[in-house]
């Protein structure tokens, strides 16, 4: 068995012990050692035991948390100097309910600084590394959760959506993201980045394994008064057919500028997978679209700057001594956060200035009510919502740091998800270049079961294999 | 479009050094973004209602019991600095 336990994905590891073909303690070991041995930067903060076992329908299978998570006497750092070292005096409810299903905790990722970025650039604990590719970045925020599932250091990950960070990286990984419909997953213990637009979801192997760890993420939780209790429960998906259902293609938004040729090629080839399924297509317009980026990168920081207000020197972190209280908030944020959290607090708090509120954050969350509207159109005449995850594939180290707003154009197909509230998931739809594409279906609020179910059949028919990264050392 | 003396503002409303070499590159990042962000101009957006929360969140409050919370010194312990029962910080007058 135990040279073959990197080969199993989540539920068949689930199984595998539940039948009493694999023992808990070995599975966990055969993780622990793997991301001990890190050598993609993924992990901040790697387990030195199992801890104590917890019977549970998830089986004992690690789980690897990103850093933003907070856990109880051990490092949660959001990827920031200004919390290096921070251990929180509790524990996430997404991780908790996770772990009292089942899956012990195996270590922290790496991620964006606060979840900031869509290449993992900006994390003050250095890059991650593309398993496909060491040269490429793994995508961001949650690039440690994408890296250590794609990279076999990790059965499965939790991650943190707020304008693509799960889908996207998931994308860039070949692996799959769910980002949940808002409030579905409770926010109690994620380090904020925007309240109104953050999510938990899981990062994995398969959609199967998706399903299995979303179903036990989901639920009220007094601690969030955002989250709502999800309407029906997650199903397993079965599902290897895709008839009668009615998929939508944003035509202009997928036919823009900025897309690879070899994306769009495997986009296509993956509505035709679909039509050969017995999915109709449909080609419908987000007119909304081109504005979506740009509220985006108004409400966003906004949240942002007062969030981020709360690390201040005082209560944990960082803090560089001063003698006057006002010098030493302002030079403890100066050292303590990186470039790219500076430049949207920045921006945050002139949105949110006397004089430039209504120009700029009011007509920001105007636009997301359009944005959302055109969405709930769509959703009268299609099921679903289909486009590329992200436009290009994996991209260098180093190619778009100099330039924020091009890193910002990557989240050009996941950010009106994210203003609407629905949910969304990515599964690989091929290579281009070697390197791996994802495909994005999106639904309305709470069809998670029916997204799950979709992207099941394409997942079967697609046939993409991931092993080529998760088999390796 | 954001100057110097305008950014020096805005940081100072964010409690945020920016040290004298910070500022050129700063101003110019910040003007690049708020270009861009600067599209939402271009949409009519008559009588469309802002929208602040994706969701229906109503009637979420909890009885007002007293209950379980952290305990003092659990709260404290990870403070950079720590007086008696509280958190210390620096004269907001200085010396």
């Amino acid at each position: 068995m135990a040279s073959d336990i990197g080969a199993l994905s989540a539920a068949a590891a689930a199984a595998a012990i539940a039948d009493g073909g694999l023992a808990r303690d070995e599975l966990f070991e055969h993780y622990r050692a793997r991301a001990a041995a890190d050598q993609l930067n993924a992990f901040t903060w790697v387990a030195e035991a199992e801890p104590g076992a917890v019977d549970g329908p998830l089986g004992g299978v690690p789980l690897a948390v990103k850093d933003l998570f907070c856990t109880e006497g051990i490092p949660s750092q959001a990827g920031s100097k200004i919390l290096a070292g921070y251990c929180p005096p509790y524990t996430a409810t997404a991780v908790a309910n996770l772990e009292a299903a089942g899956a012990p905790l195996l270590g922290k990722t790496n991620q964006d600084e606060f979840a900031m970025g869509s290449s993992n650039e900006n994390s003050a604990y250095g890059p991650v590394l593309n398993p496909w590719d060491h040269g490429r970045v793994p995508g961001g925020s949650s690039g440690g959760s994408a890296a250590a599932v794609a990279g076999g250091l990790a059965p499965w990950a939790l991650g943190t959506d707020t304008g693509g960070s799960i889908r996207q990286p998931a994308a860039l990984c070949g692996i799959v993201g769910l980002k949940p419909t808002y409030g579905a997953v409770s926010r109690y213990g994620m380090i904020a980045f925007a309240s109104s637009l953050d999510s938990a979801g899981p990062l994995t192997r398969d959609v199967t394994d998706a399903a299995l760890c979303y179903r036990h993420l989901v639920g009220r939780d007094s601690a969030d008064a955002t989250s709502v209790a999800f309407p029906e429960p997650i199903e397993i998906p079965s599902s290897e057919r895709l008839d009668g259902v009615k998929l939508a293609v944003p035509t202009a938004l997928v036919e823009g500028e900025g897309i690879e040729p070899g994306v769009r090629a495997s986009f296509e080839a993956a509505l035709e997978t679909a039509r050969g399924l017995g999915a109709t297509i449909i080609s419908c317009e987000i007119p909304s679209a081109p504005y979506a980026l740009s509220a985006y990168y108004v409400i966003a920081p906004a949240e942002a700057s007062s969030n981020l207000s709360r690390f201040d020197g005082v209560r944990y972190g960082l803090r560089v001594e001063q003698a006057h209280l006002d010098e030493m908030y302002t030079e403890t944020r100066h050292d303590g956060f990186g470039a790219e959290v500076k430049r949207r607090i920045l921006i945050g708090t002139y949105a949110l200035s006397s004089g430039y509120y209504d120009a700029y954050y009011g007509r920001a969350q105007r636009v997301r009510t359009v944005v959302a509207q055109d969405l709930a159109s769509i959703f009268e005449q299609a099921d679903m919502i289909v486009t590329p995850t992200s436009p290009t594939v994996a991209f260098g180290l180093g190619e778009r740091t100099a330039d924020p707003l091009s890193m910002y154009l990557s989240d050009l197909f996941t950010i009106p998800m994210s203003l609407a509230g629905t949910p969304a998931i990515s599964i690989p739809s091929g290579l281009s270049e070697g390197l791996p594409v994802g495909l994005q279906i999106c639904g309305p609020a709470f069809s998670e079961n029916r997204i799950l179910s979709a992207a099941h059949a394409l997942e079967q028919a697609i046939g993409f294999d991931g092993s080529v990264t998760w088999g390796s050392d | 479009m954001i100057d110097r003396d305008e950014l020096l503002h805005v940081a100072r409303l964010a409690r945020l050094a920016l040290h004298e070499d910070e500022l050129e590159t700063t101003a110019a990042e910040l003007s690049s973004i708020l270009g861009h962000v600067a599209a939402i101009d271009q949409l009519d957006l008559d009588g469309v209602e802002p929208t602040a929360h994706i969701g229906d969140v109503s009637d979420s409050l909890r009885a007002d019991q007293p209950r379980p919370s952290l305990a003092r010194e659990v709260a404290l312990a990870p403070a950079p600095a720590v007086r008696d029962d509280g958190f210390l910080v620096p004269s907001p007058q200085g010396e």
